[in-house]
């Protein structure tokens, strides 16, 4: 028995074809209507994609080398049966109907029951935050660089992306601007620009003043962008990016073009009889990071459930609504793209400071994109989600790089992000660990109540979501 | 001493304590080609309970959102005389700004924040008036907690003056019908509103919503001292509620009165049932001539 | 004067760019149209049209020369070829990156994230399948200046574009305005619910209007990819210009999306007498930036129910 609420499909025709005459039986190509069928065509499908995925690169020489290379037995063979045993278990699952899916069910919701439980979820952080001092010490050297490049930088830029995009509903594909202005700031503080400062400072102390100019983007940005609808303002922040990065390849004289900055200095912290110095071993780097994840991790949840929290819920809920309640919309926009953009700027710091040089390149559209498929991954708007879902994805392809599972390459990276953004639109649109509100919200918008977020089609870009 | 001009809804003003809310003059609002409003002038006195009605298409949304800031007329005047002694212009300014000046409005369809619970709606509403900032919010500052407190005691007491208390951790999508309307007034009177602008509160109620409704209306205007704009198409409720009525078609003022004096005004009357029947020759003659009319 | 120091042929070289990005604007308005969406992942139908075209290219003209009617032959081959990519790449976009979610009704937000992750996926698949390298398509036909207009030369390859181009042009355009397709579009841009209840059938028009665009901007890839050579990362560029250009001309128009492609061509090129060619992306974003900023609705206005 299927819940009644449930919107399920009816299929087109319920008559056999051949019982019909034979101008109205359906044309063969209609025929595969059955979604068992059709979900079986879907995998096999599926099957060559993977084959394609995990296959060998193309050669450069002749062109279809790799698709003659991935379209081979057995590899090819391996794909399919794991496509079609896919298939296998979810069929399976439908047919078993009532006690499959409340399992699936109990399954999914699993990680959302028993966050919310406040003692449990207490220990548990306490845990993880003894874990995370702890541990890392007795890591290798190249999991420790992992744990501060990949795993804690990324960490830290999905929690901020997900105040743009998950608390406020804003798609901002240009965050990864933000990174390269603290990095930019980072290099020109420290002397390493082809122009100098007015002050060489140490480039601990320019930590806040590269947060407060990325925040100061931010609320350049957003001023005259943020009234726009949201896939316009898609477009227009991945134009922002772009232009970043242009500027930065062309101002030579200013940023040093292409060929990137000078060496930047080391952090160093020589306050109150403290003489410190980071150097090359990456472990100091990710104490600095933790601090930062912690003090940022509390500064947002403080956020989410305050009044500012409330605001950006609502903005996403109706803006019409929102600003008919007094709550000045353009204001909270811009306040997340702002604080948003001030983890960006700090990791952009931390970056420069760590390698000690960058170049242009190195802030592309891709790393934008990245980004907002940790987020997604881990959960909009949700901040457990943003951190599972950064250390996940950023962890995974490095365990598999050292422990190489069936065709995995670490250069094919992208393209199962690709996948992962897909699939997760589809089937998980809440993400790993959903915070609550979002899944009410999507909940209710599969039945018709709302749209689950502010991008509602108003009658021009410029108009508000949803005009009466 | 009463002031000789009349007021810009052509009624005379009848007594000293005439004391103006709203005065809206000469608007005109047009999309492209449509003129939505012609010309349009009314005035609402200090707690009154002012109706506006009118055929569909007549403009009357098109007016609340005139003068709310959704939409900026390209002719007229909107002024606000708040109790402060400050008079306002509310032309052309954003809606949440028009909220702050202590304008507060409800929408044709509610519009309720329905992944959010009723009591976290109201809050919305109460909060528009916080002064937290996200430094605050972040630190937790004791002013913060204090304001957070004394916005959950004024949800509390606006739920109970509703009547929502026993549903306040429900989601407002699961509220029945009547229950939302009753949330989304909730809502707005948390932001503190001197005028209250209702659109078609009681649209698609049963009598028993309507009846609570009227209810509900007369103590949000006498028991909070909120004068009430209200559009409406239920005429029973408009003519037990409001005090003086404004009859809109086409984008125009075609009536300002009193319900005894509206129901009675043939140009309203043509307005929502076409024109008078022909005087009685006319019917004789067709019945002689045997004719089709 | 820089400005006019080589008018006609940057006036010229911006016709043949704002052709191409008129061709691929269309796909972006028609869609646009029917989903109230942009379609994030144009970029790589494009992308898969310029592929397309060199290898049918690659197979049939190899590392032969022709002329003459051999030329018009594989050009229109290499289009055909381009279209064809264009359309089963738009076509199955439509159905694993927009169907299911329509299905689900999901949020905006949503078909906007799964349409980057289709671009993603397609373009980095691309990379490792055929390299990152630039791959030259075989010429069909030698570049050499056909005539001049006041002095400047008007190379075969910009005839090809423009001829190639207005004739696809004037097609759309006359699909969308007269044929049972081009209502059964304008009927769905203009209000679903009610197309539906009219008989149309929505799915099959999303579905015809994906390909449609897509037939023009693989043709764009393949003529684009004539000239540029084509490589994995060729459609991010182009495409969010031609998005800049159906803005400009007023999103879901069809006949706005063709001048905003002009205009922008025009507009972009004609500055590089006086700037270095590195500024030229700079030009187009930013006039993007003032179309959203002064005047979202376009130059031509939004509403593809007006556009025929």
């Amino acid at each position: 028995m299927s819940d009644p609420l449930e919107l399920t499909e009816i299929p087109e025709r319920t008559v056999t074809s051949a019982a019909l005459p034979p101008d109205q039986r359906t044309p063969w190509h209609k025929v595969v209507h059955n979604d068992d069928v059709r979900r079986l065509f879907a995998c096999v499908i599926g099957g060559f994609v993977l084959a394609l995925m995990t296959g060998p690169e193309g050669d450069g020489i002749n062109m279809l080398s790799g698709v003659d290379g991935a379209l081979r037995f057995p590899h090819l063979g391996i794909c399919l049966a794991l496509t079609v045993g896919l298939w296998v278990l979810i069929t399976v699952r439908h047919r078993f109907g009532e006690r499959a899916r409340t399992a699936s069910a109990r399954v999914s919701a699993l990680p959302a029951r028993l966050l919310p439980n406040a003692k449990f979820r207490g220990l548990a952080l306490v845990a993880l935050l003894a874990l995370a001092i702890v541990y890392p010490a007795h890591l290798n050297g190249y999991w420790q660089s992992v744990l501060v490049q990949q795993v804690g930088i990324y960490v830290l830029l999905a929690i901020g992306l997900n105040v743009v995009v998950g608390y406020a509903g804003l798609l901002d594909l240009g965050y990864i601007a933000f990174f390269a202005i603290g990095a930019y700031s980072d290099a020109f503080w420290t002397g390493a620009l082809p122009i100098h400062p007015p002050a060489n400072l140490n480039p601990f102390w320019v930590i806040p003043i590269a947060i407060a100019t990325a925040m100061l983007a931010g609320v350049i940005l957003g001023v005259p962008t943020l009234r726009l609808r949201g896939d316009y303002l898609a477009i227009v922040t991945l134009g922002f990016g772009e232009i970043i990065q242009i500027v930065a390849i062309n101002l030579q004289g200013v940023t040093g073009g292409a060929i990137g900055t000078g060496t930047i200095r080391h952090f160093a912290l020589h306050v109150l009889g403290i003489n410190y110095v980071w150097g090359l071993d990456p472990l100091p780097y990710y104490y600095l990071l933790l601090v930062f994840v912690v003090l940022a991790l509390f500064a947002f949840h403080s956020l989410e459930h305050s009044r500012i929290g409330r605001a950006w819920a609502a903005i996403r809920e109706d803006e019409i609504a929102a600003e008919a309640s007094g709550i000045n919309v353009l204001k909270y926009k811009v306040m997340a793209f702002a604080i948003g953009a001030s983890t960006s700027g700090f990791a952009g710091t931390l970056v420069a400071s760590q390698i000690r040089f960058f170049e242009p390149g190195d802030f592309t559209v891709q790393l934008s994109i990245l980004i907002l498929v940790l987020v997604i991954f881990g959960g909009m708007g949700s901040l457990p989600g943003a951190v599972v879902g950064a250390a996940v994805l950023e962890w995974l392809p490095q365990y598999l790089h050292v422990h190489p599972l069936f065709g995995f390459q670490q250069q094919d990276l992208y393209i199962y992000f690709g996948a992962i953004l897909i699939l997760m639109m589809i089937f998980r649109p809440e993400g790993l660990i959903p915070s609550r509100r979002r899944r009410i919200e999507l909940g209710l918008a599969e039945h018709g109540i709302g749209t689950a977020d502010a991008m509602t089609a108003g009658a021009s870009p410029s108009e508000p979501a949803g005009l009466p | 001493m009463t002031s000789a001009a009349p007021l810009a809804d052509g009624l005379p003003a009848t007594s000293p304590e005439a004391d103006l809310l709203v005065e809206v003059e000469k608007l005109t609002l047009r999309f492209g080609g449509l003129t939505s409003l012609s010309q349009v002038s009314l005035t609402q006195r200090r707690g009154e309970i002012l109706s506006v009605i009118g055929p569909n298409g007549a403009g009357k949304t098109s007016l609340f959102n005139c003068l709310t800031g959704v939409y900026t007329p390209q002719e007229g005047r909107i002024v606000f005389h708040r109790r402060d002694g400050r008079d306002i212009s509310v032309v052309g300014v954003r809606p949440h700004r028009v909220n702050r000046f202590g304008i507060a409005r409800t929408f044709q369809t509610s519009r309720l924040f329905n992944a959010l619970t009723t009591f976290e709606n109201v809050k919305i509403g109460v909060e528009s008036r916080s002064r937290t900032g996200p430094l605050g919010a972040i630190l937790h500052l004791p002013h913060t907690r204090r304001e957070e407190r004394a916005a959950n005691a004024r949800v509390r007491e606006l739920l109970e003056f509703v009547g929502l208390t026993h549903r306040a951790a429900t989601l407002a999508s699961s509220l029945p019908y009547g229950d939302r309307r009753r949330l989304e007034i909730a809502r707005a009177l948390g932001t503190g509103p001197e005028l209250l602008l209702l659109d078609e509160p009681a649209a698609g109620t049963n009598p028993a919503e309507k009846g609570d409704l009227v209810d509900l209306i007369r103590r949000v205007n006498r028991d909070r001292g909120v004068s009430v704009l209200l559009i409406e198409h239920d005429m029973g409720l408009v003519m037990s509620l409001a005090e003086r009525i404004v009859v809109l078609n086409f984008g125009q003022v075609i009536a300002t009165g009193s319900p005894a004096e509206i129901q009675q005004n043939p140009a309203v009357i043509e307005a929502y049932l076409g024109a008078p029947e022909a005087p009685a020759e006319g019917a004789g003659d067709v019945a002689e001539s045997g004719e089709g009319a | 004067m820089c400005f006019t120091q080589n008018f006609w042929s940057l006036l010229i070289s911006g016709l043949a760019d704002g052709f191409l990005y008129a061709l691929i604007a269309l796909g972006y308005t028609l869609v646009y149209g029917v989903l109230q969406l942009i379609n994030f992942a144009h970029s790589e139908v494009f992308m898969s049209g310029g592929f397309a075209g060199y290898f049918v290219l690659q197979a049939t003209l190899g590392s032969h020369t022709t002329s003459g009617w051999g030329s018009v032959g594989y050009v229109a081959l290499g289009i055909a070829a381009g279209a064809a990519g264009g359309g089963v790449v738009a076509f199955l976009l439509e159905r694993v990156a927009y169907r299911p979610l329509r299905r689900r009704k999901a949020p905006r937000l949503a078909f906007l994230i799964s349409a980057i992750g289709a671009s993603y996926f397609l373009y980095n698949i691309a990379g490792k399948e055929f390299g990152h390298n630039a791959l030259e398509i075989p010429a069909p036909f030698t570049n050499l200046p056909w005539f001049s207009i006041f002095g400047a030369p008007v190379q075969a390859y910009y005839v090809v574009i423009a001829i190639a181009a207005i004739s696809m042009l004037l097609l759309v355009d006359r699909v969308v305005s007269s044929t049972k397709l081009g209502k059964g579009i304008r009927a769905v841009a203009q209000d679903a619910e009610t197309a539906s209840l009219m008989g149309v059938n929505i799915n099959r028009i999303i579905s015809q209007t994906f390909v449609l665009g897509g037939l023009l901007g693989g043709a764009a890839g393949f003529l684009f990819g004539l000239n540029a050579g084509v490589v994995y990362t060729m459609g991010f560029t182009p495409a969010l210009k031609a998005f800049t250009a159906a803005v400009l001309g007023g999103i879901g128009n069809v006949r706005g999306a063709m001048l905003g492609g002009l205009v922008l061509g025009i507009a972009e090129n004609l500055p590089m007498g006086c700037v270095q060619t590195a500024w030229r992306d700079v030009i187009a974003y930013g006039i993007l930036a003032i179309v959203l900023l002064f005047r979202p609705t376009g130059i031509l206005g939004e509403r593809l129910g007006r556009a025929a």
